[in-house]
């Protein structure tokens, strides 16, 4: 059987998955699809194999090559469909409430006066999120009203993406929030993310610490249903301790794992290709 | 002896892992510059500047 693992930049992740191919006895290859050119309307046997793991860090790059791929017969993880959903904040929201799966209230406006409105409607303290993007790059906490709408101001200034005004409420939970590893049907790991002390975003990227989190059948059943509502896949399943119970705020599809592996002691690589190898033979 | 590469920008040396393979990233000990690997071919390593992170980045 021959794996594929298309990356545009190689993290610890990707030598690790490539590691776990290798100890699988797989025929694994690493392709940077910066080194590619795919010619789209044509018809050829394609170079990656019975399956490969989708691993680009760009949004943009990882779901249109994996549209691509997928056209050569080549199933590919996440799928396209998967990551066009999973990339998009909005999206994941939308599959979410339409799954009856618990979200943070959100409100989505196209205009700095609708967001001030938006802004009013979430009781003037709001967390605003681009829609695309990740590691809590311009996750904002606004608590003023002034601030709020200077923020809104200068994205008019910005690429069109960031005239999507994606506001969410603020939600009051402990220093912490909960990242599930989903692999097909199996919540396989979690931890708990430990926000930085002068910050209120938990990423790893900035800073929050990872500790392991204590798989309950709250979390395992909530994180198989965003999962589910999403489609068969790999995912990292956000998700927040309130006051009414635990929220799922996110759902990521390109997911990181490095701090994880340590402090949960699961070989979430490992999995990940026992997935792939599955979703080969079927 | 490690494969090591000399920094653009301040002419440090940066030290390239053993197991390290093309489209990594590492940075210089000095600077902090980062760089892609390009290619490590017969104990010569080639680099580039390692691209901006982009506003679509992340998982």
């Amino acid at each position: 059987m021959k794996i594929t693992i298309l990356h545009d930049l190689i993290r610890w992740e990707e030598k690790a998955l490539y590691q776990a191919s290798l100890k699988k006895g797989l025929d694994v290859s690493l392709i940077d699809i910066k080194d590619e050119f795919f010619d789209v309307t044509k018809d050829y046997d394609s170079k990656f194999g019975d399956v490969a793991l989708q691993r680009a860090t760009s949004y943009y790059k990882g779901l249109h090559s994996a549209a691509i791929i997928e056209s050569l017969g080549v199933k590919v993880i996440n799928s396209s469909q998967v990551l066009m959903i999973t990339g998009n904040k909005l999206f994941t929201t939308l599959k979410l409430k339409e799954n009856n799966i618990a979200t943070p209230r959100t409100i989505v406006a196209f205009s700095p006066e609708k967001a001030i409105e938006a802004f009013k409607e979430l009781g003037e303290k709001a967390v605003i999120k681009p829609v695309l993007g990740s590691w809590g790059r311009m996750v904002a906490l606004l608590d003023s009203y002034y601030s709020a709408k200077a923020v809104f101001e200068e994205r008019e200034y910005m690429e069109p993406i960031y005239q999507v005004y994606y506001l969410q409420e603020f939600v009051k939970r402990p220093p912490r929030d909960i990242r599930a590893f989903v692999v097909g049907d199996q919540v396989i790991a979690a931890i708990y993310r430990h926000q930085p002390s002068g910050d209120f975003r938990t990423n790893t990227a900035l800073g929050g610490k990872a500790e392991n989190c204590p798989v309950t059948k709250e979390i395992e059943d909530l994180a198989i249903k965003a999962a589910k509502a999403i489609g068969n896949g790999v995912y990292g399943v956000d998700m927040m301790e309130t006051e009414k119970g635990i929220v799922v705020h996110e759902v990521n599809g390109t997911v990181e794992f490095k701090n994880s592996v340590s402090v949960t002691g699961v070989d979430i690589p490992a999995k990940i290709i026992d997935f792939a190898i599955e979703v080969a033979k079927r | 002896m490690p494969l090591t590469a000399k920094c653009k920008e301040c002419g440090a040396d940066i030290e390239i892992p053993d197991d390290a393979l093309p489209g990594e990233i590492v940075s210089c000990p000095d600077c902090g510059l980062e760089y892609e690997i390009v290619s490590i071919q017969a104990g010569k390593v080639e680099l580039k500047l390692a691209e901006e992170i982009g506003e679509d980045w992340g998982e």
